[in-house]
C-alpha cells in the first residue's frame, strides 16, 4: 500500500511588503491560512507547485513553499511550528502579527 | 564623534539613490528575485518569516542621540514601534515594507547611516569594546582603528565576493569586552616596552557549526601596518579560502586546514610586499581620525563620591543598579553605565521608539550625547559623572529600562529564533525568557553572581551560544524543538569553546534543566566568589551531567 499522502498548501512571502501569505480555495493569495487550497494526492500537489511557480514568475510573490499541514475539526493546522509561526506571528509578541488581527479581518 | 565627509556622504546618497531604483524596478516586476536578491542583500534587506527585515550597521556600536532618534522615528513611522539590537552591534527593524525601505534608507542617511555591508560575503561592520574611549582598563580607544578598517573596507573592489562573510572587532583592553577570538580577524590594541602603540593579531576564530579559537600570528603589529597587514590577511584568504563548500569557506576552516604555522608564512610573505605601499598608515592620517573620537571635555565632578554614597544607602534599587551597571571610567568621578535591554522576562535586545528616544535624551543631557549599542544586546552610555547617575537611573525607571543584571544570570543573549527568522529550527526568546522569570529574583541572581547564557536558534550561532558559560542551542528533532546545552563557554581573553553536556530537552524541559545546572553550581562553588566559569573549569562536566541526567549519565 502506498504511504498515506501528507496533505499539503501552497505559500509564499508577498512582494511588496513580504508579507507570509497562502494560495486559497478562491484562488487568489490569502493572507491567512484559514481557506487555502489543500492538495490531497500529488498530482493536486503539483497543481499548486505550478501555481506557486507561475506566480513567483509574474513577480507576485517571493519563497514560494508547499508545506505538510494536517486537518484537526476542520482547521487547517502546518505540521512544523515554523510554519506555525509564520500562520499566527511571532508567539513572543501576541500583540504583533496576524494573531492580533481581528477575526473578521482575517476572514476578509 | 565620526563624522562624515564630502565622500563618505555623496557615497551613501549615491547608493541610496542606487538601491531606490532597484527596489522601485523589483516592485513594478522588471528585475526578478534571483536578480533582486543580492542586490537587496548588499542594503542590509532580509526576508524572514513574517516580513522583510532591515539590518542597519552601528558602526563600531557608536550611536549619537541624533541618530538614536532617527532610529526611533523609523520603528515609529515605517515599523512596528520597536527595533531589535542584535549582537552585531546593529539594530534590525522585523517589519518593513520592502516598497517603504528606499525611504527609511534615505532618512538613515540624514543622520550619517546605512545598511551597507550587513550581509553578503563582504567585510562586515566592524565591532569594537562598547566601553570603547571610556574604560579605565583601556590602553587606548580602538574605535579609530574600527573607523579607518572601515573606510578601507566599504566597498573594497577586491574584497566584496570573498569565499564568504568576514567579521574584524577591535579592542584596547587586556580583558576583551568585544569578544576578538571568535572572529575572523581580532585586533588587540596594546603597547610595546617603547610605548608605541600597536596589535596583537589574531586570525580564523569563529563560531557556527564548526567553531573555532583564533590562533594569535602576531604578537606586535605596529599601527602604521594595520592596512599593508590586513590586506596581506585578506589576499590570502581571497586566494586560498575554499569556494566550493559553504561550510567550509570561512577562514577559520582555511586556518585550521593549512596550519597556522604555514598560513602566517604566506601572510607575511604578502605583507612584505605590501607594506612600504600607499597601504602604509600616515601618521597624521591617524591622528585626524583620532581627532573625531576626542573624548568630551570632563570636568571634574568629584562632589558626586559623596552624592552617590548617599542615594544609594536610601535606595536599594538603586544600589543594586551601581553594583551590577556601573563599570569604572578612566576619569574617576565618571562612570560607564549599561542600560540593560534585559528586563526580566522581556525580549533580549529589544528597544521601543519611546524608550530609543528617552535614551536619546538622557545621553544629550547627561552623557555627553553618546551612546553605545553591546554585542551583549545593551546599551551603553559611556561618560556619566558619578553626580549624575542617580538621575540617569530615575529617568530609566520613568521607561522601565532600569533593570540591575549586567554581567548576571538574566542578561542573557538570544538571536531572534524562530519567532522570525527564517533559518531557525527553534525559538530562542521564549527560552530566554523562561529562564528570566525563573531566576529574575534580584536576591537571588546577585547570589548567583557573574554567569553569561547564550543562546542561538541555529547552528549559525548568532546568538553565541558556544561562548556562552552556558550555552543553549535550538535544534529540530522530528518536527519538535530541541535544545542542547554547552557548559564552560567564553568569549573574553580567555576564549573557550563550550562542551556539549549531554542529550537535549525539550523546550518544556530546557528552563528547569538551566535552573539545574546554576543550582549545581551553587551547590559546588568553592567560595562565594567562585564564578561559574571558575568553578567548571575546575570540576568540568561531571557533576553537571550527574545532576542532569542522574543514573542514565552514569549507564552512559
Ligand atoms: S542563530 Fe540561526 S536562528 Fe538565530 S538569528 Fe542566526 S540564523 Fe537565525
Amino acid at each position: 500500500m502506498a504511504a498515506k499522502f501528507i496533505l499539503q498548501v501552497l505559500t509564499a512571502n508577498r512582494l511588496g511588503d513580504g508579507e507570509a501569505v497562502w494560495w486559497s480555495a478562491d484562488r487568489r493569495w490569502s493572507e491567512t491560512l484559514a481557506g487555502s487550497e489543500i492538495a490531497h494526492d500529488a498530482d493536486a500537489a503539483a497543481a499548486l507547485e505550478a501555481i506557486g511557480k507561475a506566480a513567483h514568475a509574474a513577480n507576485l510573490v517571493v519563497d514560494v513553499n508547499l508545506i505538510d499541514v494536517e486537518l484537526a475539526d476542520g482547521v487547517i493546522v502546518p505540521l512544523r511550528l515554523r510554519e506555525k509561526i509564520r500562520a499566527a506571528g511571532p508567539t513572543i509578541r501576541p500583540d504583533l502579527g496576524k494573531q492580533a488581527r481581528p477575526a473578521a479581518a482575517r476572514a476578509a | 564623534m565620526y563624522r562624515y565627509d564630502e565622500f563618505d556622504r555623496d557615497f551613501v546618497n549615491a547608493r541610496v539613490a542606487e538601491f531606490s531604483d532597484q527596489a522601485r524596478r523589483r516592485l513594478r516586476g522588471e528585475i526578478s528575485e534571483d536578480q533582486f536578491r543580492p542586490l537587496r542583500l548588499m542594503n542590509g534587506v532580509y526576508l524572514q518569516l513574517h516580513a522583510y527585515m532591515l539590518r542597519i550597521a552601528v558602526p563600531y556600536g557608536t550611536l549619537s542621540s541624533r541618530q538614536m532618534r532617527m532610529l526611533a522615528y523609523i520603528a515609529r513611522t515605517y515599523d512596528k514601534g520597536y527595533g531589535h539590537f542584535t549582537t552585531r552591534q546593529n539594530l534590525q527593524f522585523n517589519w518593513p515594507a520592502l516598497s517603504d525601505i528606499p525611504a527609511v534608507l534615505a532618512d538613515l542617511a540624514t543622520v550619517e547611516m546605512h545598511a551597507i555591508q550587513t550581509s553578503g560575503n563582504c567585510i562586515r561592520n566592524v565591532t569594537a569594546d562598547h566601553f570603547a574611549g571610556a574604560a579605565a582598563d583601556e590602553v587606548a580607544d580602538p574605535r579609530p582603528y574600527a573607523e579607518i578598517l572601515r573606510q578601507w573596507s566599504s566597498v573594497h573592489p577586491e574584497f566584496s565576493y570573498l569565499p564568504r562573510k568576514f567579521k574584524i572587532a577591535v579592542t584596547g583592553a587586556e580583558h576583551d569586552r568585544a569578544a576578538i577570538q571568535v572572529h575572523d580577524i581580532g585586533l588587540h590594541l596594546k603597547k610595546n616596552a617603547a610605548g608605541e602603540l600597536g596589535f596583537a593579531v589574531y586570525v580564523g576564530g569563529g563560531q557556527g557549526r564548526t567553531p573555532m579559537i583564533a590562533k594569535k600570528i602576531r604578537d606586535f603589529l605596529p599601527e602604521r601596518d594595520l592596512l599593508a597587514y590586513t590586506t596581506a590577511i585578506l589576499r590570502v584568504y581571497n586566494l586560498h579560502g575554499r569556494r566550493d563548500n559553504k561550510y567550509k569557506a570561512r577562514i577559520k576552516i582555511l586556518v585550521h586546514e593549512t596550519g597556522t604555522e604555514e598560513l602566517t608564512a604566506w601572510v607575511e610573505k604578502e605583507f612584505a610586499e605590501l607594506r612600504d605601499t600607499e597601504l602604509a598608515l600616515p601618521a597624521e592620517d591617524v591622528k585626524k581620525i583620532e581627532a573625531y573620537f576626542a573624548p568630551p571635555a570632563l570636568a571634574d565632578r568629584p562632589e558626586g563620591w559623596g552624592a552617590l554614597a548617599a542615594a544609594q544607602r536610601a535606595d536599594e534599587a538603586f544600589s543594586a543598579w551601581v553594583r551590577r551597571n556601573v563599570t569604572p571610567h578612566r576619569h574617576p568621578d565618571y562612570a560607564c553605565v549599561t542600560i540593560s535591554l534585559k528586563g526580566i522576562g522581556e525580549v533580549p535586545g529589544d528597544a521601543t521608539d519611546a524608550q530609543m528616544d528617552a535614551v536619546a535624551d538622557i545621553a544629550e543631557e547627561l552623557a555627553f550625547d553618546e551612546i553605545r549599542v553591546s554585542h551583549e544586546q545593551n546599551l551603553v552610555l559611556p561618560h556619566v559623572a558619578r553626580a549624575d547617575l542617580k538621575a540617569v537611573y530615575d529617568r530609566l525607571v520613568a521607561i522601565r529600562l532600569e533593570t540591575a543584571n549586567a554581567g548576571l544570570v538574566t542578561d542573557i543573549i538570544a538571536c531572534p529564533g524562530l519567532d522570525y527568522c527564517a533559518l531557525a529550527n527553534a525559538r530562542s526568546i521564549s527560552v530566554a525568557q523562561d529562564i528570566s522569570i525563573r531566576l529574575g529574583d534580584q536576591k537571588r541572581q546577585e547570589e548567583i553572581g557573574e554567569l553569561k547564557i547564550k543562546i542561538s536558534g541555529c547552528i549559525n550561532a548568532c546568538g553565541h551560544h558556544h561562548v556562552g558559560h552556558i550555552g543553549i542551542l535550538g535544534v529540530e528533532k522530528k518536527g519538535d524543538e530541541l535544545y542542547q546545552v554547552t557548559l564552560g563557554g567564553s568569549g573574553d581573553e580567555v576564549t573557550s569553546i563550550g562542551d556539549i553536556v549531554g542529550r537535549g530537552f525539550t523546550a518544556a524541559e530546557i528552563g528547569g534543566a538551566i535552573e539545574t545546572v546554576v543550582d549545581t553550581y551553587l551547590g559546588l562553588r568553592a567560595a562565594k566568589d567562585e564564578t561559574f566559569l571558575q568553578a567548571y573549569r575546575r570540576v568540568g562536566l561531571a557533576p553537571f551531567k550527574e545532576a542532569l541526567y542522574g543514573s542514565e549519565a552514569k549507564a552512559a
